[in-house]
């Protein structure tokens, strides 16, 4: 013993020597006093709850004496009203059914009325047979990690805030880049359908269909590179180029001709965003509607017809817009006549993904599908094509907007127009 | 899967429906409360399938039912709850059933059998409550202080919910190893989800239904309930007419895990015995 002072036994003497194990046994000589003082609260209970048997170091926490607790209180007592309900719904079936439990916080109410946050974990001593005889209980002061969690839990409510916010905002963005709804045009059936991948973010797809004179409607559909603020900027810019364009020259050519020009002048020096879109003009004609198309890089349109066929609708196209200065776009005219339907849409819709080999949904299939609509209404096809989408679930990965175009078949007349969801 | 250990074709769907027991023999429906699923009566209902057709189901929320069915404002009142009750019901063409609600489920078989009695042979209630916060000449045991503070246990305690759960619970079929980890630990629910339950379990005012019951109606009172205090039990019995009050040797609230025998004996005596 000499020379070795309590201050080594700690294990932290000043020679840095470890203290001999069989010092340490003499120290720790008593498992009483190491249960009654050791640094967490030790609590037995009946399988009911009663308390069996307490140690000194909750008692001391608590501010109660052995005798108060012991054969007279249960463990719930000890917790506050609502933890009370806690142990009971939550606490005390999961401990019958798994036989312990761990890491639950809960607030114990000591004999002054001030509570201790604790961490409690339990575990049931059974009999021979398997039959409960006791519930063993270690309780751990939790003050400081109680602060933690709150705080935790504080951030993590603000996040969900501001997340709520963030999507606030991206709706109502998303709802000024799209035509709150499709304009009336005499003689035509519209309907459009648009799908936002992201709640997060805005969509990089657009669509529109405006007047242009009394007898003239322009409409563009397309797809920007990307998505969120930056694509919802360039989207805006867009929407109004094509617009202004269309009502200075309506050849669709020359309004992607001079869209290709503003993107090139202002997104040049920056990130190089591009699109692709169709432009198209719709004229009345006795039978139908003529549509003069013009497409930038864009997937070709498919024409469900009368006769119950479907087909890609070939238009002259452009390369991507916005990529190379001085192109040259052609325009394409496409006839609609009675039972006629025209599909414009973005590649968010070939390009889903499809069954569990993750295949692409893809042009053939979208053509199979559509030649099982036709012939159809607009309303009709984009129906069938939303609930299409919504089979497809967490396979549609990208934005997808569709239009729809169609001339209604000859009816007899005075016979009422059947009121269609999204017919206009 | 059966998530009970017991024969059974589990029929799935938005409550997670399981069926067991044999087939022509009366129909118990096994309703379990706030805090858990079906597993609550995994103690029970093994030795309920020796006798009578045993279906067990996860309310909306909970367990394994489809969370994505899951409305706030379809489950903010009781009546969404007892909707799915007769729901089930119907799609599985129950008739006399003996329906035994733990808990809030109590009073959700008190709302169906009140809408649908011709449905319903008995009604089983254990530890049943109409109203946890005490009322000016009623006392239901909680103020709405208490109410708020187990919501905040809640929060605090659903810090042990990892967000790899929600992947799980959600339903992820390329990962079933997780559906192993799942199954080993019962009674885990969204955190949003259990608050809005907890709301609409402990803010309820049932007491003005309870006269309007004609199914025969035994209640399950433990001897020392927290939550569902002797005088509450009292009162039911005292409200719905020709109530039987049976009290059980059982501490705590959850008499079918504390005190199975003697609460599985007193639901079998209840459905056998007289219309």
């Amino acid at each position: 013993m000499s020379g070795t002072g309590p201050s080594e036994a700690g294990g932290l003497g000043e020679s840095g020597r470890r203290p001999n194990a069989h010092l340490a046994s003499l120290l720790e000589d008593s498992t009483e006093d190491l249960y009654e003082n050791a640094p967490c609260g030790y609590l037995s209970t009946f399988p009911d709850g009663q308390i069996a048997r307490v140690n000194a170091t909750l008692l001391s926490w608590l501010g109660f004496t052995r005798g108060e607790l012991v054969g007279r209180r249960y463990f719930s007592d000890l917790l506050t009203v609502g933890g009370r309900l806690y142990h009971e719904t939550h606490f005390a079936p999961l401990l019958a059914m798994q036989g312990e439990i761990g890491g639950v916080a809960l607030e114990l109410q000591a004999a002054d009325g001030s509570r201790l946050p604790v961490l409690v974990n339990s575990a049931v001593k059974t009999s021979a047979s398997g039959a409960p005889l006791l519930i063993r209980t270690t309780i751990v002061d939790a003050r400081d990690r109680r602060a933690y969690e709150r705080e935790l839990l504080r951030a993590r409510r603000e996040a969900d805030r501001e997340r709520e916010r963030l999507q606030l905002l991206v709706t109502t963005l998303q709802r000024t880049l799209l035509p709150p709804e499709l304009p009336d045009v005499p003689g035509l059936q519209t309907a459009a359908y648009y799908h936002a991948a992201s709640r997060d973010e805005v969509g990089g797809d657009f669509y529109d269909l405006f007047a242009l004179a009394r007898d003239r409607w322009g409409l563009f559909l397309g797809d920007v590179c990307g998505k969120g603020a930056a694509a919802a900027a360039v989207t805006s810019q867009i929407r109004y180029t094509l617009r202004a364009a269309a009502v200075y020259d309506p050849d669709p050519a020359t309004v992607l001709g001079t869209l290709n020009s503003a993107l090139r002048r202002d997104y040049e020096r920056n990130d190089g965003r591009f699109c692709t879109a169709a432009f198209g003009v719709l004229t009345p004609r006795t039978d139908g509607f003529d549509l003069r198309l013009a497409s930038g890089g864009h997937p070709a349109p498919l024409l469900l017809r009368a006769d119950g066929t479907a087909d890609y609708q070939e238009v002259g196209g452009g390369p991507f817009l916005g990529v190379i200065d001085d192109v040259t776009f052609t325009s394409t005219t496409i006839g609609l006549g009675a039972g006629d339907t025209l599909l414009l849409y973005t590649d968010g819709l070939t390009e889903a993904r499809t069954g569990k080999g993750r295949d692409r949904y893809g042009d053939l299939a979208l053509r199979a599908f559509a030649a099982g609509l036709a012939p159809a209404t607009a309303a009709g096809a984009i129906d069938a094509i939303t609930v299409l989408l919504e089979g497809l679930g967490g396979g549609l990965d990208d934005d997808v907007a569709v239009l729809a175009l169609s001339v209604p078949r000859r009816r007899p007349a005075r016979r009422p127009t059947p009121p269609g969801r999204r017919r206009r | 899967m059966s998530t009970m250990g017991v024969g059974g074709s589990n029929v799935g769907g938005r409550n997670n429906v399981l069926v067991t027991g044999p087939e022509g023999r009366p129909v118990v429906l096994l309703a379990h409360g706030f805090g858990c699923d079906q597993n609550m009566w995994r103690l029970t209902a093994p030795k309920l399938a020796e006798d009578f057709r045993v279906i067990l189901f996860d309310h909306v929320g909970a367990g394994r039912s489809d969370l994505s069915a899951w409305q706030p404002e379809r489950y903010s009142t009781l009546d969404g709850y007892a909707d799915d009750v007769l729901r089930i019901c119907r799609e599985l063409e129950l008739r006399q059933v003996a329906f035994v609600g733990h808990s809030v489920s109590a009073m959700i078989g008190v709302l169906a059998a009140i809408r649908e009695p011709g449905r319903f042979s008995k009604l089983i209630l254990v530890g049943p409550s109409p109203r946890y916060v005490d009322e000016p000449g009623y006392r239901g045991g909680f103020s709405r202080a208490d109410i708020d503070e187990l919501l905040e246990s809640l929060d605090s305690n659903y810090l042990g919910w990892s967000a790899a759960m929600a992947p799980v619970i959600m339903g992820n079929p390329d990962r079933p190893e997780l559906a192993d980890e799942l199954a080993g630990s019962f009674c885990r629910t969204d955190p949003v989800i259990a608050q809005a339950f907890a709301r609409t379990t402990f803010l309820s005012d049932n007491r003005a239904d309870l006269a309007k019951v004609i199914v025969p109606t035994l209640i399950l009172q433990c001897s020392r309930d927290a939550i569902a205090p002797a005088e509450v039990g009292a009162f039911v019995h005292d409200q719905i007419p020709g109530s039987v009050l049976v009290t059980l040797p059982a501490t705590g609230h959850c008499p079918q895990l504390s005190a199975p025998d003697a609460t599985l004996a007193a639901i079998a005596d209840f459905i056998s015995g007289p219309p």
